[in-house]
C-alpha cells in the first residue's frame, strides 16, 4: 500500500473527520479545495521546489552512523532533516502552506508551537513572504525553549503565551483556534503538525512526503537492498513520521513510530475527539483530555495525527514508547560516537533503537533526524548539570 | 473498512419534523409575544450552582444552558474557560452535573452544552439517555458541525434529545438552510466571528445573521456569543426572537455574586428584554 488520500469526510478508515466549530467549517472547506487545486498546478510545485532547494537547503542527505552502528550492532542511517534551514522537518510544511495561503490572500499566519521548532518555522516562512505572524506557545513551553522564543521574536512574530490548562503544546492549539475563529477572513491557521481537522493531517502529510521520496530514492543507491528493514521516527503529532513512512508504505520495511511514555496517545490512548479530530488520545474515565508529559516539548502531546491511529490499527505500522531517562542517554551517544547532537525528539527513535538493539541485531534501520539539538542544550546542562 | 464507516460523517439524518418538548415550549412563548431568554450556567461551579439555576430561571430566563465542562473548550472566552477549569478542579464530571441536575427542579426547559469527546466517549446512546433522564431536552455540541452531527443525531433524536445547531456569520447562504433543517430546540445564531465572551457593543453581525436565519425559517432564532448585558440583549432582539447570555452571567458567578448576584443579572435583562 502507499499511503492514500483520505476519504470524502477526511478520514482515514475511521479516524479524521473535521470536528470544529461552525465557524471554521467554511474555511476548512476553502483550504481543501485550494490545496487540492495548487497540488494539482504545476507552478505551485515548482515553486514550491524551488523554495526548498534554494531557501530550505534540500535534498537533506542520509549520513550513515559507522561508530553508532559498531557499538549498537544495527546498521543505523540518518535522514538529516536537522540540516535544513530552521534546524528541523517544520520547514517543508510550513513553506507549503505560507506560499498556500499567499495563494488564499490571507496576510496572516496563526500557528501554535510546543518545542518552538514549528513557531521559528512559521515566523521565518512569514518574514520571508512579508506576512503577519503570531504564534501561540504554553507558558511552560516558553521556559524551557526561551531561545527558540526569542528567534521567532527575531523573525518578527509575536508570542503569546497560552496561559489555560496544562500551559504547554495541547493548550497553544486551542489558543491558536480560538484566533482563528475570530480572525479566520484574513488569517491562515498553519498548523504544525498531521493533524486537526480535515483537511490538514492529509495536506501537512503531502508537504513532508518530500522526506520519504528522497529517502527513498537515497536508499536505493546506499542499500544493496534498496529498502531498510525499518524505518523509524518520533511521534507527537506525528508529522516528521508520516513524512518518511509515505517513502516506505509500500514496501517490506517496518514502520516504528517512537512516542513519549508520557505521551503515548496510540500507546495508550483510545478513541476521542478533540481538535477538529477522531484519533487515539489520553483521557480520563469522562472523556477530559489528560495532560501529557514528556521531556521533549515537541512530543509533549496527548493526542496523535489520524492517520497514524490508522496504520496502528491496520497493523501496518507499530508504535513504541520511550522514557525520558532512555531518551537522555540516547541523546548523549549520538552526541559523542558521531558528533550530531540531536534534538530530544527524534532522540526518542534512537533510544528505541538502542533498547531493541539485540532484537535489531544485524538489521538495517532507517531514522528521520527530524531537528538538531541546540534548542535543547540549555535544557540538558540542567539536566546532566 | 466499510464506506459507510469510513464516511459517517456525510450520513446526516433529516431531523424529526415534529418539534420537540424543548422547541415547543420555546416556540409557545414566542408566538405569545415574549423575547427569549436563555441563560449559560456552568454546572459543577461551587456547590451553590443548583441554587443559580434555580435563581436564574426565577428571574426570567426561558430556557436555561448547563455547562458540562470539558478540558479543551475551543469555542469558548476566558471567561467560560476559568469556569470550566474551577469546576473541573472541584471534581465536576457529566456524573456529577447530570446526578445533581436530576434533583433541581427549575421549572424551565434544561439545555446541556458540552464539546464532542464527552458524548462520543461515553456512547452516543447512553449519554442522551443520561441527559434525558436528568430532565435535560436539548444539546448544544459546538465542535460538532452538520457533516459530523449524524452518529449522535442517530442517538438523539429517538431519545428525546433536540440537538441545536450553530449558524455563523461564515456560512455561505446555501449553507444556512441546511443547518437550520438540522436544528432542533432553536437554532443558535453565532453573533459574531469569535468564542464566547463580553465584547462592549453589539456585533453589527449579530443582526446580519439573525436576519439571514429570520427569512428562512420560523424555528426561535436566538442570537449567542458576544451579547453582553441588557442593552445588548434588547438591541438584538429587535431582529432575533432572542439571545443567550453566557459569559456576562459567569463572570458575576465566578466573581462570588452568588445566586442573587446572578438573579439580579438576569432580571435586569428580562426587564430589557420585556420593555423592547
Amino acid at each position: 500500500m502507499s499511503l492514500s488520500e483520505p476519504s470524502a469526510s477526511g478520514r482515514f478508515g475511521e479516524f479524521g473527520g473535521r470536528y470544529v466549530p461552525e465557524t471554521l467549517v467554511p474555511a476548512c472547506q476553502e483550504l481543501e479545495a485550494a490545496f487540492r487545486d495548487a497540488w494539482a498546478d504545476q507552478s505551485f510545485r515548482d515553486e514550491l521546489d524551488a523554495l526548498l532547494a534554494d531557501y530550505a537547503g534540500r535534498p537533506s542527505p542520509i549520513t550513515e552512523c559507522h561508530r553508532l552502528s559498531e557499538e549498537l550492532g544495527v546498521r543505523v542511517l540518518l535522514k538529516r532533516e536537522d540540516l535544513n534551514h530552521t534546524g528541523s522537518h517544520k520547514i517543508n510544511n510550513v513553506l507549503g502552506q505560507a506560499l498556500l495561503a499567499k495563494r488564499m490572500g490571507k496576510t496572516r499566519l496563526v500557528a501554535e508551537t510546543g518545542a518552538g521548532q514549528h513557531g521559528v518555522a512559521s515566523a521565518t516562512a512569514a518574514a520571508l513572504m512579508g506576512m503577519e505572524c503570531k504564534v501561540f506557545m504554553g507558558e511552560v513551553d516558553m521556559e524551557r525553549q526561551a531561545l527558540n522564543v526569542f528567534r521567532m521574536k527575531l523573525l518578527g512574530a509575536e508570542v503569546v503565551p497560552a496561559m489555560s490548562g496544562s500551559r504547554t503544546l495541547k493548550d497553544a492549539v486551542n489558543e491558536a483556534m480560538r484566533d482563528w475563529v475570530g480572525t479566520v477572513e484574513n488569517t491562515h491557521y498553519c498548523l504544525g503538525s498531521v493533524m486537526g481537522p480535515h483537511p490538514y493531517p492529509w495536506m501537512v502529510r503531502e508537504f513532508h512526503t518530500v522526506i520519504g521520496k528522497e529517502s527513498r530514492e537515497q536508499c536505493a543507491k546506499l542499500l544493496e537492498n534498496e529498502i531498510p528493514d525499518v524505518v523509524t521516527a518520533c511521534v507527537g503529532g506525528g508529522s516528521n513520521a508520516i513524512g518518511i513512512f509515505s517513502g516506505f508504505a509500500d514496501t517490506t520495511a517496518e514502520l516504528v513510530g517512537v512516542e513519549p511514555a508520557g505521551g503515548a496517545a496510540v500507546g495508550r490512548g483510545v478513541p476521542g475527539v478533540v481538535h477538529g479530530m477522531k484519533s487515539y488520545l489520553m483521557q480520563d474515565e469522562f472523556g477530559q483530555v489528560q495532560e501529557a508529559h514528556s521531556i521533549s516539548a515537541g512530543l509533549d502531546y496527548p493526542g496523535v495525527g489520524p492517520e497514524h491511529s490508522h496504520l496502528s490499527s491496520i497493523g501496518r505500522a507499530r508504535y513504541e514508547q520511550v522514557t525520558d531517562a532512555e531518551v537522555i542517554e540516547a541523546f548523549q551517544l549520538l552526541s559523542r560516537t558521531e558528533g550530531i547532537i540531536p534534538a530530544l525528539e527524534p532522540a526518542h527513535a534512537l533510544a528505541w533503537v538502542i533498547r531493541d538493539r539485540a532484537k535489531l541485531a544485524g538489521k538495517t534501520v532507517l531514522l528521520n533526524m527530524s531537528g538538531r539539538g541546540d534548542k535543547d542544550v540549555a535544557q540538558m546542562m540542567e539536566i546532566l548539570g | 473498512m466499510s464506506a459507510s464507516l469510513a464516511d459517517e460523517g456525510l450520513v446526516i439524518p433529516d431531523a424529526p419534523t415534529e418539534p420537540g418538548e424543548f422547541e415547543h415550549s420555546l416556540r409557545s412563548l414566542r408566538d405569545s409575544g415574549r423575547k427569549l431568554l436563555v441563560a449559560y450556567v456552568t454546572g459543577g461551579l461551587h456547590d451553590e450552582w443548583p441554587d443559580v439555576v434555580r435563581a436564574v430561571a426565577d428571574a426570567g430566563a426561558d430556557a436555561i444552558e448547563i455547562g458540562i465542562p470539558f478540558s479543551d473548550p475551543v469555542m469558548d472566552g476566558p471567561i467560560i474557560q476559568e469556569a470550566s477549569e474551577l469546576a473541573l478542579h472541584d471534581g465536576a464530571s457529566p456524573v456529577t452535573v447530570l446526578d445533581t441536575l436530576r434533583t433541581i427542579d427549575a421549572g424551565v426547559p434544561l439545555a446541556v452544552m458540552t464539546y464532542y469527546n464527552l458524548a462520543f466517549h461515553m456512547g452516543h446512546e447512553r449519554f442522551a439517555s443520561s441527559l434525558y433522564e436528568a430532565g435535560v431536552r436539548a444539546a448544544i455540541l459546538p465542535d460538532l458541525p452538520l457533516e459530523e452531527v449524524g452518529p449522535w443525531a442517530r442517538a438523539a433524536d429517538p431519545a428525546g434529545i433536540e440537538t441545536v445547531m450553530l449558524a455563523a456569520p461564515t456560512a455561505p447562504d446555501e449553507r444556512l438552510p441546511r443547518v437550520v433543517a438540522r436544528s432542533r430546540g432553536f437554532v443558535y445564531a453565532v453573533g459574531l466571528l469569535g468564542v464566547t465572551g463580553e465584547r462592549d457593543a453589539l456585533a453589527a453581525s449579530s443582526l446580519v445573521i439573525a436576519r439571514r436565519l429570520k427569512a428562512i425559517t420560523d424555528k426561535p432564532v436566538l442570537v449567542g456569543v458576544g451579547v453582553s448585558n441588557a442593552q445588548q440583549a434588547a438591541e438584538v432582539s429587535q431582529v432575533a426572537d432572542g439571545c443567550v447570555i453566557g459569559s456576562a452571567l459567569m463572570r458575576r458567578v465566578v466573581a462570588g455574586e452568588g445566586p442573587a448576584g446572578a438573579g439580579a443579572f438576569i432580571a435586569e435583562v428580562r426587564a430589557a428584554l420585556d420593555a423592547s
